[in-house]
């Protein structure tokens, strides 16, 4: 059954939204009200999902990554520990927040709420379903970008306002985690537009309904370099150095404490659902199931999608151990860069000859897919192998003896 | 454009953008200045989006306030003994002279111009258009930017260098 | 009440006034050097302001321009401010008052 336009077809939210505004208009309302009640119930809506996902992930993450590492995960502040987030909330409210002495207070102040608008910023351009989307872009997917980068300039407002060296020195190393894999993450997300011929986002979605083909199928290097590009963006494991116990304290926000440290998490997990929502729309289809979306609502199968790719994240973090700086900073700029700049000029390349040959898309799209998916495995494991081999002498075969390599003198003292 | 939300937004984000570039000047610490040009720069472009320019905008939050900015943090943290206030020399008051007197000049001269009715509507998408222009009527500016972002790129590096 | 082209060229030319005060006072290389984007932002702001309002739409050069702006100032930008580092190196200083080994 296709979509009806009905306020009471359920599988497009925005029906029912719009129903309710056109009831408004009719009954002489002036022209904007409708306009921004529903920017309003579209804001809305997206906080309050996010916030209550955010709260059934604590808990869901928790007992997976518990359950991953062979130990319950906590099973103490109710049934199977289901009010265990209520109680972290509530443990970051009640504690204290000191703020420095000579801590800049203005910056001090702002650098937690400027980490946190990013994030909630984002999720405006995500189509849940055709009709639910706060704002339709013509410029999505660079804006998701665009908007994510700015999340910088406040992690070094933090680590900076701290007066604390040691915070100042860990919001340097997230700065430069950050604005490396940035560029991993612009080049792989353009490689979709290139595909697609369009940076809107419900495009997209409707480029991959159109052709029956998910982008993950077409464009599977890109993907895996924008999951991991993504996780270190938002300070997921394998890269939480920021956070981890074994780093500088807890980084740029070691001197922050109650519900300032409360919004940078709040801002990490929601930056990660944001990820999972692009990875959702860009790679994954966004509400389309081949089909299924005329049975199940699309918001639902959207939905369902998000919280899977989240999940790989979780999973991740449960198996991965943390990377060090400098083995990630060298990830990034030896092996994912070059790798995505291939990828880039590799899908222009297919699109124009799928252009000018001007093939069906049944025939052509499976050959880029078995193309692709044969590339970006030999490409994985021969740039691999020739990027991570350059230092032999970083990779002994066997242990060297000191005076193999030349010994160690000690100056004679005077 | 005389619709109430267009004069509304361009009141509010040149009140945003003047404010923060004037904060940028006049603030003694060096950081706070920093954070207060990002805010111009987001100032600026919501100015772009205002103006239809929607590729634009979005780039100027890219490359302004995602990147250069962050350039401009390193080069202070780079820094660490240099002087961390925001002062001026002694060449203020020449300074003001000169930029008051430019920047009289420039409002004088676009205020007594007739610019024509020019009731044009906005853009539809500029993306795209930019794009086609940028690899056909522009495309040997656009190759050169290339080889200059490149030049820069090594130049910066062979700069900063350790040996 | 209506927004017309005079009024994003006179915030253009304000903000350049700023950033040429700020060019041409500070005595910190970081601080001329925030001038000099705050310069090209406003020049950014007028080339677009005159597409929308003079332009046609099937033209858009001044778009096309700024972009061209936009590349330039990130070239230069990353340029001055390793220049601004490597100065530091040398002379450990980056007060414009100290550096004036190039002065008659």
């Amino acid at each position: 059954m296709p979509l009806l336009a009905e306020w009471w077809d359920l599988r497009d939210l925005g029906n029912l939204v719009g129903a309710i505004l056109e009831w408004i208009a009719d009954r002489g309302a002036p022209a904007w009200v409708p306009y921004v009640l529903s920017g309003i119930v579209g804001i809305a809506a997206v906080l309050l999902w996010a916030i209550l996902s955010q709260l059934a992930f604590i808990w869901i993450e928790r007992r997976v990554l518990g359950r991953m590492q062979v130990r319950l995960g906590p099973n103490r502040v109710g049934p199977w520990g289901i009010l265990q987030p209520l109680a972290d909330a509530l443990k970051v409210l009640a504690k204290e927040m000191v703020t420095p002495r000579n801590a800049d207070r203005v910056l001090y102040w702002l650098a937690p709420i400027a980490v946190t608008v990013p994030a909630i910023v984002v999720l405006a351009v995500f189509p849940f379903a055709p009709g639910m989307l706060v704002a339709d872009l013509n410029v999505g997917v660079l804006y998701i970008v665009a908007v994510t980068s700015t999340a910088t300039i406040p992690v070094f407002m933090a680590g900076w306002a701290s007066s604390n060296k040691y915070s100042l020195l860990g919001a340097m190393r997230s700065v430069a985690m950050l604005i490396s894999y940035e560029v991993v993450q612009v080049l792989a997300l353009l490689s979709v537009p290139v595909f697609v011929g369009s940076m809107r986002l419900l495009d997209v979605v409707g480029w991959q309904d159109r052709y029956n083909a998910w982008l993950i199928f077409l464009q599977p290097l890109s993907l895996l370099a924008f999951l991991f590009a993504s996780a270190v963006e938002v300070n997921r494991t394998p890269s939480d150095i920021a956070e981890a116990e074994s780093e500088i304290v807890a980084g740029y926000h070691t001197e922050y404490g109650g519900i300032r440290w409360g919004m940078f998490q709040l801002a990490e997990y929601v930056a990660g659902f944001a990820v999972a929502a692009t990875v959702t729309t860009l790679w994954l289809g966004g509400w389309t199931l081949w089909g299924l979306e005329e049975w199940v609502p699309g918001w639902l199968i959207f939905l369902g999608k998000l919280y899977g790719s989240f999940f790989l994240f979780i999973w991740l973090r449960g198996t991965l151990p943390r990377v060090r700086i400098d083995q990630l900073m060298g990830f990034a700029w030896k092996f994912l860069l070059p790798l995505m700049l291939l990828n880039v000029l590799l899908a222009g390349v297919e699109k124009v000859v799928w252009a000018e040959t001007d093939a069906p898309a049944g025939v052509v799209l499976p050959a880029f897919a078995v193309l692709n998916l044969a590339l970006t495995v030999a490409l994985v494991v021969g740039w691999g192998a020739i990027a991570g081999g350059l230092r032999p002498q970083m990779r002994p075969k066997r242990p060297l003896l000191v005076r193999d390599v030349g010994g160690i003198y000690y100056q004679p003292l005077p | 454009m005389e619709d109430t939300g267009s004069v509304v937004a361009f009141w509010a984000l040149a009140v945003v953008t003047l404010g923060s570039a004037l904060v940028t000047a006049l603030v003694r610490d060096l950081v706070r200045a920093v954070v207060a040009l990002v805010l111009s720069f987001l100032g600026v472009a919501g100015l772009f989006v205002l103006l239809s320019a929607d590729f634009l905008g979005v780039a100027q939050v890219l490359i302004y306030a995602g990147a250069i900015s962050v350039l401009i943090v390193f080069a202070i943290v780079l820094t660490p003994r240099a002087a961390r206030d925001n002062a001026e020399t002694s060449m203020r008051l020449p300074a003001v002279l000169l930029a008051g007197a430019l920047a009289g000049l420039v409002i004088a001269v676009a205020v007594a111009t007739d610019w024509g009715d020019g009731a044009r509507e906005g853009f539809r998408e500029t993306a795209s258009a930019i794009g086609e222009a940028l690899l056909s009527r522009y495309v040997l500016p656009f190759e050169v930017a290339s080889v200059l972002l490149l030049a820069a790129m090594l130049g910066a590096i062979v700069l900063v260098r350790e040996d | 009440m209506s927004v017309g082209l005079e009024h994003f060229l006179v915030l253009s030319a304000l903000l350049f006034g700023v950033g040429l005060f700020m060019a041409l006072s500070k005595r910190n290389i970081v601080g001329i050097l925030m001038g000099i984007e705050l310069m090209f932002n406003a020049v950014n702001v007028s080339l677009v302001a005159f597409a929308r309002f003079l332009e046609a739409a099937e033209r858009l050069s001044g778009q096309v321009f700024v972009v061209f702006t936009i590349t330039v100032a990130a070239a230069e930008a990353a340029v001055a401010l390793a220049l601004a580092v490597a100065i530091y190196r040398r002379r450990e200083t980056v007060d414009v008052d100290r550096i004036n080994l190039l002065r008659w």
